[in-house]
């Protein structure tokens, strides 16, 4: 039973994390059709700003140091996304093949920029001590940073929900979604809504980085890439667009993994996820959920 | 006959190189029939003729694949283990691989190519990611892990061993290319390939005349990976072994830039893309080491030292200002010019 908690707990994390990549993608997708190769190079960046800036406030006590970098890591992940979207992204509108590959090269040149500046090993990274304690439920110690992953990813949710359905830009960016002619014809600068989304998934993006970095204890160069293919199985899963669909999607996808990792095979969880994706497409090629928040 | 004239006088040459020791400054280390130079070379042949199988999917029928790796690797991987851990003779596994070569694409592509668009491209990149877990799973410690497997040499044939015999592997590059170029030219001119050409620019109007795309964009894919599971074999005879990073989602996305950069649905431009990727990846890698870089301040250093951080800058410079690529450079805008005339009369 303890094992069952344990790994139902930790799945929740890990699917936390995808969820937060994902929405991300996701919003963008839906929004611009551009499928952002870069969103890995995003969590790279704000995962490195923090840890950067946690490793620069030597002076400070543990955890309002741990909470300034965090910040900062969502600080730089956001500007760092607004200012692709603002600078690459714009000037190839309507170019979806373009603004792909643009993506591709940004995403393998970032990530090569980091293992430039500091190389191509994880390092270890400074976390409250708190977060590497467990906690004892029904028997299982889970360890403390898996509630504050869960936590987080359910916060995001609701504050992006809340966000699309009660303010203006919300509006924009779901009418967007469903149609961007018609917004457009209804005099909307809707290129606007681009660089919010990109800045939203920036930041969502940054935050998975953060909580990864807490997760592995290290950050690393390589890991933007491995999380961001398992995000796009998600954003497939849960059908390009839809926030709920990804959240469901995240959180099928990261106990599949979990539990297939743990009953079958190590390795076993990732093959079983990719078999998913593949039944999921077959069966409805739309995806989970085309509805869209 | 006049359109073979000038690959028939590149193959000529480049058949001839192991033969000169003419020395060419910066672009390559010691003279061109030095072993490391001609393995550069055959390198960069392999590659460009993998750019170009990459291309039949991608610039000819637009099919964008993010798996292409994954049959690349099948010929890597499954020649070294047949001769490695199952001893078979080196023609056995070579028959071996080609039917896997056959099969897997059938299969595979049979079952992703039921959609499409992006959704198209997360299934080939989700299988792909599927044989890259393989490959680091090392599962009956066939695949060797991260660490990778060597061939066992005693199987190859004799001409193929030892530094001495670089050439016989450039020319095999050389040849592997040829092969590719012939039928990949051939392929986009017999009838197939114009239904391929005719499903890049609108799948719905094929479909109108009568036509089944699924088969067509089947038989392009099975075609594509089968020719980039040869490059994998004669990959794996030129570097002796097989590390996983040939697997992984990034040597997918490498071919994508090499044809990009190079221009893709071009008679040269993935071969050429493929070459100077090949090339300019490796040395990047050589010149970073040099005085001139390390005299260089850290700013300008650091980022000088990886050859992937250039050489996406570069790719995102050629998708904004060279767009068609390197082949299409001269002209590139003429069409346009010729669509806003259109436009123009229309109103």
């Amino acid at each position: 039973m303890s094992t069952v908690v344990l790994l139902t707990i930790t799945g929740l994390g890990l699917g936390a994390m995808y969820f937060l990549i994902a929405s991300g993608l996701s919003l963008i997708y839906g929004l611009m059709g551009v499928l952002n190769f870069a969103h890995g190079a995003f969590l790279t960046v704000g995962a490195y700003g923090a840890w950067y800036v946690e490793s620069k406030l030597g002076g400070v006590a543990v955890l309002p140091r741990f909470l300034i970098a965090a910040l900062a890591g969502l600080v730089i992940g956001g500007v760092f996304a607004a200012l692709v979207e603002l600078v690459l992204i714009r000037p190839l509108y309507k170019r979806h093949i373009e603004q792909v590959l643009v993506t591709v090269g940004l995403g393998l040149s970032a990530s090569a920029l980091v293992v430039a500046i500091w190389g191509n090993d994880a390092r270890p990274v400074a976390a409250p001590t708190w977060l590497g304690n467990t906690t004892t439920v029904a028997g299982a110690h889970i360890p403390n940073d898996r509630w504050v992953e869960i936590l987080t990813a359910v916060v995001v949710l609701i504050g992006l929900n809340t966000f699309l359905r009660r303010t203006r830009y919300g509006l924009i960016i779901r009418a967007g979604v469903e149609n961007r002619a018609m917004v457009t014809a209804l005099g909307i600068d809707v290129r606007q809504a681009f660089t919010l989304v990109f800045a939203i998934g920036g930041i969502a993006a940054a935050i998975a980085g953060v909580l990864s970095s807490v997760y592995f204890g290290t950050v690393d160069p390589a890991r933007g890439t491995s999380l961001l293919i398992f995000a796009f199985i998600v954003v497939v899963i849960g059908g390009l667009g839809s926030l709920r669909g990804t959240a469901i999607a995240a959180v099928v996808v990261a106990l599949v993994q979990q539990y297939a990792n743990y009953y079958a095979s190590s390795g076993l969880g990732d093959l079983s996820v990719v078999l998913l994706l593949g039944i999921v497409l077959l069966l409805r090629p739309g995806g989970l959920s085309r509805s869209f928040a | 006959m006049r359109r073979w004239v000038v690959p028939a006088v590149v193959f000529v040459v480049l058949m001839l190189v192991p033969k000169f020791a003419v020395d060419i400054p910066y672009v390559f280390q010691g003279s061109i029939n030095t072993p490391g130079t001609l393995q550069l070379l055959a390198l960069c042949l392999v590659f460009g003729g993998v750019a170009m199988t990459y291309d039949l999917l991608f610039g000819y029928t637009g099919l964008l694949s993010f798996g292409h790796a994954l049959y690349f690797a099948a010929g890597v991987y499954i020649t070294a283990i047949a001769i490695t851990k199952w001893h078979w003779s080196f023609y056995v596994s070579l028959a071996f691989t080609a039917l896997v070569g056959l099969i897997v694409p059938l299969v595979l592509g049979a079952v992703s190519l039921r959609v499409g668009g992006i959704a198209f491209a997360m299934v080939t990149l989700a299988f792909a990611q599927a044989g890259s877990i393989l490959a680091f799973k090392n599962p009956h410690g066939w695949t060797g892990g991260e660490e990778g497997l060597g061939t066992d040499y005693t199987k190859l044939p004799a001409g193929f061993i030892g530094i001495f015999n670089t050439k016989n592997l450039y020319w095999l590059a050389l040849a592997y290319l040829a092969c590719v170029f012939v039928i990949v030219q051939w392929a986009v001119r017999s009838s197939p390939g114009h239904i391929w050409q005719a499903i890049r620019e609108n799948e719905l109007r094929v479909q109108v005349l009568g036509l089944r795309p699924y088969v067509y964009k089947l038989m392009c894919f099975v075609l594509a990976s089968f020719l980039a599971t040869a490059g994998g074999v004669v990959y794996l005879l030129l570097l002796g072994g097989a590390t996983p990073d040939v697997t992984s989602a990034n040597f997918t996305l490498t071919l994508l830039v090499m044809v990009v950069i190079g221009g893709s649905g071009t008679r040269w431009g993935a071969l050429l893309g493929g070459v100077l990727y090949t090339w300019a990846n490796q040395r990047l890698g050589d010149a970073s080491s040099s005085q001139f870089v390390s005299s260089l301040p850290s700013v300008l250093r650091t980022p000088l030292e990886q050859p992937l951080f250039v050489l996406g800058v570069l790719f995102i410079l050629v998708v904004f200002f060279v767009p068609g690529g390197l082949a299409r450079i001269g002209q590139v805008h003429r069409p346009r010019t010729l669509q806003r005339l259109q436009e123009a009369m229309r109103r």
